[in-house]
């Protein structure tokens, strides 16, 4: 019996020749990465020696820059942790600074075949590189950083072959609430991404289904390596790495079809992401106070193009606030760079800084009492960006741009008949 | 270190995520602003009914979301146990790492009703319903985990290999804004 991907990575890097569904094993962790929040005062411990600064990275993203004082302090003792052990790859306010899985995909510092570990649930972002990446809790990380090694409990793999293409309008984030609302969540499962679809789809789009595996509790979401990863990676970081592709003979709990060509517009209804999608036009013409795009699932350079197309010419509606947010300052020059920047602020849309921003209700588009937001982004918890009287819808970016100019939900084959994909 | 657990129960659902023990607007706060705040949202006053000694039992998926330590809060405000359907493998990790006993117990969340009392054996890793006498078999925590989840996580563990410095009690935290 062949191994599956994560099967494999796990079995390399534990150093052992096969591992099969419910053992514990540990690894070795090649990348550990620290974001602000880490050290913040209820989290941060004085970490006395680590195992091996080449393979810390430290990126501020959550509360940057800064704020308030709670995470100005924060990011003084994070500089303070990065001189003290003499870290290289540190991404503070500046240039390179950026929402840290984002960051992970602007440097290709996710490697194929390889474990990276961080205190953010949607680290597995980096499962778009065929790299065993999953967010740990902050003692977690502390553990990989001072001993090297992380323990993982292997669980059962669902495998999803994508075919076909993406119609009109339909972005991968509908593919994923499609996933979330069919099938439910993925408790102690590991999900795995290929087929013969996977190469109509850009890194960005499947980063943005690897991102979202957090919301569906898979352990891991890993996609297979193929050329148009290869190249991205190489054109990136030039370190070696060995790809972890799936044996023909790999077991599977359960093996699922997604016929990209029969994807919809969908929207997931506030608090809840698994089992609570419907067809965007079931929601149509709900009023919204505010609309967002970003996060590390949909502040890519894709998100930009598609909100640039998507309000091309036209306005937000009086009363809707549109807030756009890039996954990293990198992203943010290239949508500049592309004229995106431009065609999104002339239609009336704020766009921030690089940053988690309103994702995680820090900064930057917080909501308030009884407001309705539609979002882009990771999760519609109650509470989560705001206020927890406020109401979260959570859709793809075309969906929501759309819906930030008609000033309600709104389909995006309204204002837009292309294919993004 | 005690092998029966027995507390009064409260019931939580489905999908129960970390947003929800650990809302956002805390999560830049002390440990105690943490620990007041858990279920605000979803349940308002709950914290000042709960004691010391109960215990959460939950539906399926539960602790999904955030990498936050929402299990620590639950270990803050006296839990002293979480028994779900099934649990979030990174909230379970806090829940060991952090020092929380919690169990995945399939069919749990249908055998209780709330200020049941339950009793579990870390044991046999059994799980009853004082008033039905259901009794239940939950999955077993490794012997190494459970004792990391009943010693108050892998903090002191890293102390006492100097791997990290004692715990300082902190200075109160600055103003928010």
């Amino acid at each position: 019996m062949g191994m599956n991907i994560i099967e494999k990575i796990l079995a390399r890097k534990s150093g052992a020749k096969k591992i099969s569904p419910g053992e514990l094993v540990v690894v070795d962790v090649d990348t550990a990465v620290f974001i602000d929040n880490a050290f913040f005062p209820a989290y941060y411990r004085d970490m006395l020696k680590l195992a091996d600064p080449e393979k810390i990275i430290v990126v501020f993203d959550h509360r940057a820059p800064a704020s308030d004082r709670v995470s100005a302090g924060a990011h003084v003792v994070g500089r303070a942790f990065v001189k003290r052990f003499g870290i290289k790859r540190f991404h503070d306010v500046g240039a390179n600074v950026g929402i840290a899985h984002v960051v992970v995909a602007d440097n290709a510092y996710a490697l194929p075949g390889t474990v990276l570990v961080c205190a953010d649930s949607h680290t597995c972002s980096g499962g778009a590189f065929n790299s065993a990446a999953r967010g740990v809790g902050a003692p977690d990380m502390i553990y990989a950083a001072t001993t090297g090694k992380a323990w993982f409990k292997l669980g059962e793999t669902v495998r999803y072959d994508f075919t076909g293409r993406l119609p009109a309008g339909v972005t991968t984030k509908d593919v994923f609430l499609h996933i979330a609302n069919a099938f439910g969540e993925h408790v102690n499962q590991n999900v795995e991404f290929g087929g013969s679809g996977l190469k109509h789809l850009s890194i960005n789009a499947r980063r943005t289904i690897a991102t979202m595996g957090a919301e569906i509790s898979a352990d891991f979401a890993i996609f297979e390596a193929d050329d148009i990863l290869l190249d991205y990676i190489r054109a990136r970081n030039k370190a070696p790495f060995e790809v972890a592709n799936p044996d023909p003979d790999a077991v599977y709990n359960e093996r699922r079809t997604i016929a990209l060509n029969e994807m919809e517009p969908l929207v997931a209804l506030p608090d809840q992401v698994v089992n609570n999608s419907v067809p965007v036009g079931k929601v149509a013409g709900q009023r919204i106070d505010q609309a967002f795009i970003g996060s590390c699932a949909n502040g890519t350079l894709d998100d930009f193009a598609i909100a640039a197309r998507v309000l091309m010419g036209r306005q937000v509606a009086p009363g809707v606030r549109l807030i756009v947010t890039p996954g990293s300052q990198q992203v943010y020059r290239e949508a500049l760079r592309a004229g995106y920047v431009q065609t999104i602020a002339d239609a009336g849309a704020v766009v921030t800084n690089a940053t988690c921003g309103a994702c995680g209700g820090g900064h930057l588009g917080i909501l308030g009492p009884n407001e309705i937001c539609i979002t882009a982004s990771t999760r519609n918890f109650k509470g989560r960006m705001g206020d927890p009287t406020a109401r979260i819808y959570m859709a793809s970016t075309a969906t929501v741009a759309a819906s930030a100019i008609a000033g309600v939900i709104a389909h995006p084959g309204d204002f837009t008949k292309e294919v993004f994909a | 270190m005690s092998t029966i657990i027995s507390g009064r129960v409260w019931k939580f659902g489905d999908n129960i995520n970390t947003d929800l023990m650990l809302p956002g607007d805390v999560h830049a706060g002390t440990e105690e602003e943490q620990a007041k705040a858990v279920f605000a949202a979803n349940r308002p006053g709950w914290i000042n009914e709960m004691a010391r000694g109960d215990i959460i039992v939950g539906g399926r998926n539960y602790g999904t979301g955030s990498s936050r330590p929402a299990a620590r809060s639950l270990r803050n405000i006296g839990i002293a146990c979480l028994i779900a359907d099934s649990i979030n493998s990174l909230f379970f990790r806090n829940s060991v790492n952090f020092g929380l006993v919690a169990l995945e117990c399939p069919g749990v969340s249908e055998a209780f009703e709330e200020l049941q009392i339950a009793e579990v054996s870390l044991t046999d890793f059994t799980v009853k319903n004082r008033a039905t006498g259901k009794v239940l078999q939950a999955l077993v925590v490794p012997p190494n985990m459970l004792v990391l989840m009943q010693g108050g996580g892998i903090y002191p563990v890293l102390e006492r290999e100097g791997l990290i410095a004692p715990k300082v009690k902190s200075a109160p935290a600055p103003a928010r804004h």
